[in-house]
């Protein structure tokens, strides 16, 4: 299954969950998306984006000051 | 079988879009939200940057209210075309630079783009009659639905009864005698609504939702303009005029120090795109040089970056600066005195 990453370094919330958002569209359910992040306040809206969408969180790490969500895409 | 019909809900995050969505949601439309972001919003951003506010919850507060209603929210980017909004609203600035009429026009015209594109019927919002002075008045609310584009398929549920019959209405995709009369500043309704349907949790932003309405951020983005010459900005721009103390010592040139650590790193990404400054010899602040300067400027700076740091009763304090092709070189000089600070300087 196809595997995205989504470069949100240096955006302030509510930027990285628009371009996860943007990017999420079009993508079969199952895909991967990966977010890198360097605002910490995605580890709560990007899961929050994911909920009300029907995606999943597959992982969410803090790398070197980086915010890392991992999502899958679900059903429409 | 009757059709469900759709609507879009413009979601702010806070208490009156909640309602306004619930109210219709109850009376079994299908509702989505909507959320415009224009780069002023203050939802979100500053507590992202200052290590104080790390503390506090970080929650989105549209996308928790699109959760508390199950419904979807569409998070939609508006930042380079909200730009002539700014820069030139045909209904004049409020108080501060906030020129909440255009700002409500164009949201709701954007909806209405949206709700034409999306196959959807009619528009929410969560307007209260008398509670804005420009875009919630009497005379101003028709203007928003005329202008809009939107016409009769902007309803205003918690105030639909002071307003012309909407198409929803007329139509009977909802029934207006569960509607509302809302008016006035009071949020006593609203809050008494809220308990009504359960409703405990919820924001209640002080001052507005966006830095335009902010008298000290409004005084930095005219000073931004005036200094350029003209009515622009960029994204880095308005996220650097709410971060650190910022102070125009000269015409040609402003400094933003950081106030504190998280400030600091935040300042630290723009590096390379501003000379910088910081106290080697001392504990002190980042600062951000912006503007065309020459070596007495640069003394200047470095003066008065030394004054923010610890070193501030020294005689000398050591300043490293950087300048855009990465050079850095360090200045010894003295701090400047408190008095010498002047109060005009600050934006």
């Amino acid at each position: 299954m196809s595997r995205v990453i989504v470069d949100a370094r240096r955006l302030l919330c509510p930027m990285p969950v628009i371009r996860v958002q943007d990017r999420a569209k079009g993508l079969a359910p199952g895909a991967v998306i990966e977010a890198v992040c360097t605002d910490p306040g995605v580890l709560n809206d990007i899961p929050a984006w994911c909920r009300i969408n029907g995606h999943k969180v597959l992982e969410t790490r803090n790398e070197n000051d980086e915010y890392i969500v991992v999502l899958e895409i679900g059903e429409e | 079988m009757t059709e469900k019909r759709k609507a879009i809900a413009l979601i702010s995050g806070g208490l009156d879009s909640l309602l306004a969505a619930k109210v219709i949601q109850e009376q079994g439309v299908h509702v989505e939200g909507i959320n415009f972001f224009t780069g002023f919003c203050v939802e979100g951003h500053t507590h992202a940057i200052r290590k104080k506010d790390r503390a506090r919850p970080k929650r989105n507060n549209a996308l928790w209210v699109a959760e508390q209603l199950g419904i979807k929210l569409h998070l939609v980017d508006i930042v380079e075309e909200y730009k002539e909004v700014v820069f030139n609203p045909k209904h004049g600035y409020g108080a501060n630079l906030n020129h909440c009429l255009d700002c409500k026009i164009f949201m709701v015209k954007k909806a209405h783009e949206w709700i034409r594109a999306n196959g959807f019927d009619f528009i929410i919002t969560g307007e209260v009659l008398g509670q804005r002075p420009m875009s919630q008045r009497k005379d101003t609310m028709p203007v928003v639905s005329r202008d809009s584009g939107a016409n009769d398929l902007l309803l205003r549920p918690l105030c639909a009864k002071y307003q012309p019959i909407t198409k929803p209405e007329l139509e009977g995709w909802v029934d207006r005698e569960k509607l509302y009369n809302f008016n006035g500043r009071s949020r006593k309704p609203q809050m008494a609504l809220a308990r009504e349907f359960g409703l405990t949790d919820y924001a209640q932003p002080a001052g507005g939702c966006c830095f335009l309405t902010d008298v000290q951020y409004s005084s930095k983005l005219a000073d931004l303009w005036q200094a350029r010459g003209e009515k622009q900005y960029e994204m880095d721009d308005i996220m650097l005029l709410k971060v650190g103390r910022h102070l125009r010592p000269r015409p040609n040139f402003k400094l933003i120090i950081s106030r504190e650590e998280g400030e600091g790193n935040f300042l630290q990404g723009y590096r390379k795109q501003f000379i910088n400054l910081k106290t080697t010899s001392h504990a002190g602040p980042m600062a951000l040089l912006d503007g065309q300067v020459d070596e007495a400027d640069i003394q200047l700076a470095a003066r008065i970056v030394a004054r923010y740091s610890q070193g501030k009763q020294e005689q000398q304090v050591v300043v490293e600066v950087a300048d855009l092709a990465g050079n850095i070189r360090e200045l010894t000089v003295a701090p400047l005195p408190s008095e010498d600070v002047l109060e005009e300087w600050h934006l």
